[in-house]
């Protein structure tokens, strides 16, 4: 039987009352949400905090909210994001990421403020926020800032959070509605080997196309769990730059060799640095091949074995 | 500190510590020994319990968070000497092998039809995922769960 260490359990209604207390307790506090991945830690003793912060009762913490951008606040369960007929409407996309994140056990207590916030390398939602611009907004006793997700992010379990703040929120800005997007994961594991986000807009999807209707105007890839943080595939993506949507074949095969040439990955459990550089290449090039099949209005019915399209 | 907690329809009013496992508040504090510890990080779903309906890992869920709601662990799913129709469909299916997965599989798949009274073979499939049977006796599993959703109708 696993038994926690002992702790003192503080549970804040405000923000400002969360942050006095990580100014006042330090190193020896840990905000605490689902649980998810701190009790975890804490059960291996890898994690010893004596006092646990819990933020669930911490208006707006818990709530999902449009404007320019749509904001995830830190306490959303990754059941409510895949319920939530606001993200379905904005960008369904995460819904549907959503809904495969580890299993419903998890996903009905785990946050994705916990998620982002623990930056755990074999995760989904960091490589699907960087394709949609993400920020996440911190706030301490000393005032409130927002950061992109990408300088959030530092390496595995490592993040730019300082000690006394608190991650409140995740603010995407979903996609124009001209883009069609697709996840691909795979692995064997609970945790995902590897992890390919791919968004292609294309001009004037909408009008029928003529002229330059069916380019690909703006091709974001990210590529997670196979280096020490998810990262965006800038080289890859300016290759398929103006290139029809109806002809991606050659543009994303070229697009996913200069993606797996980008990544770092290490020699691991989940498999050789070489094979996951080889994996990366062929799930890039299968998300941008589901991508653009459903840029131009068609689902592909192809599946992967052990692989997860969202 | 003190929690009070519906417990398979009973209402207990329970002395825990702030760092109990709801894990070992069930089997170690009411003697319910159906959720089993397997692989203690919330993968396999042996633990599985319904807290206000939704399927959570008592293996990693504080038992604090318990408080002010209900519990149901697989000794409250049949209705007295009444098996619950999940129960039955299990049995019926031989779905049941050494036993160690069935709560958990049993507890989740209440879960899903309540949410979703018709579910497809790929609705049990995504649902059940991560929830682990070590004898591989999964195709049974999900024609039970299956033949439970229809019965229903």
């Amino acid at each position: 039987m696993t038994v926690l260490r002992p702790f003192t359990l503080h549970r804040p209604e405000t923000a400002e009352e969360a942050c006095a207390l990580l100014a006042g307790l330090g190193e020896d506090a840990a905000a605490y949400a689902g649980g998810t991945e701190l009790l975890l830690l804490m059960k291996l003793g890898l994690l010893r905090p004596r006092h646990l912060v819990d933020v669930k009762r911490i208006g707006g913490f818990g709530d999902i909210s449009d404007g320019a951008q749509l904001t995830i606040g830190a306490a959303v369960t990754h059941r409510a994001v895949e319920q939530s007929a606001l993200v379905r409407s904005r960008c369904s996309l995460v819904g549907s990421v959503a809904r495969h994140v580890a299993n419903v056990r998890v996903r009905n207590v785990g946050t994705v403020g916990g998620n982002l916030a623990f930056a755990d390398p074999h995760s989904d939602l960091a490589t699907l926020f960087l394709t949609l611009d993400s920020a996440v907004e911190l706030v301490s006793s000393r005032g409130r800032r927002e950061l992109p997700l990408a300088e959030f992010v530092r390496g595995p379990w490592e993040t730019a959070r300082a000690s006394d703040e608190l991650l409140a929120s995740v603010r995407l800005t979903p996609w124009p509605s001209e883009t069609a997007a697709a996840y691909v994961k795979f692995g064997v594991h609970e945790r995902p080997t590897l992890a390919v986000a791919a968004a292609l807009r294309v001009a004037g999807a909408h009008d029928g196309g003529g002229g330059r209707g069916d380019r690909i105007v703006d091709a974001r890839i990210a590529v997670g769990c196979v280096g020490p943080r998810p990262t965006r595939a800038a080289a890859a993506e300016a290759r398929l730059t103006d290139v029809s949507i109806t002809d991606v074949e050659e543009a994303a095969r070229a697009a996913s060799d200069v993606a797996a040439a980008s990544v770092d990955p290490a020699d691991d459990l989940y498999g050789s640095a070489d094979y996951k550089r080889e994996m990366v290449a062929v799930f890039v090039r299968r998300a941008l091949r589901i991508a653009a099949a459903r840029a131009r209005g068609a689902e592909p019915s192809e599946r992967f074995p052990h692989a997860v399209v969202a | 500190m003190k929690i009070r907690v519906i417990v398979n329809g009973r209402a207990r009013e329970l002395e825990i510590d702030a760092h109990a496992l709801l894990l070992d508040v069930l089997r170690d504090g009411l003697d319910l020994k159906g959720a089993k510890r397997s692989c203690d990080m919330q993968v396999c779903g042996a633990c599985t319990v319904l807290v206000d309906g939704l399927a959570v890992s008592a293996c990693t869920y504080l038992a604090l968070e318990a408080d002010g709601r209900s519990v149901l662990t697989v000794e409250g799913l049949a209705d007295g000497e009444s098996l619950h129709p999940l129960q039955r469909a299990f049995i019926d299916a031989g779905a049941v092998q050494c036993g160690f997965c069935t709560s958990g599989m049993l507890l989740t798949a209440r879960a899903m039809l309540a949410e979703n009274a018709k579910p497809t073979r790929a609705d049990v499939l995504h649902y059940l995922r991560g929830s682990l049977c070590r004898c591989t006796g999964y195709r049974k599993i999900v024609d039970a769960v299956l033949a439970a959703a229809e019965n229903a109708r």
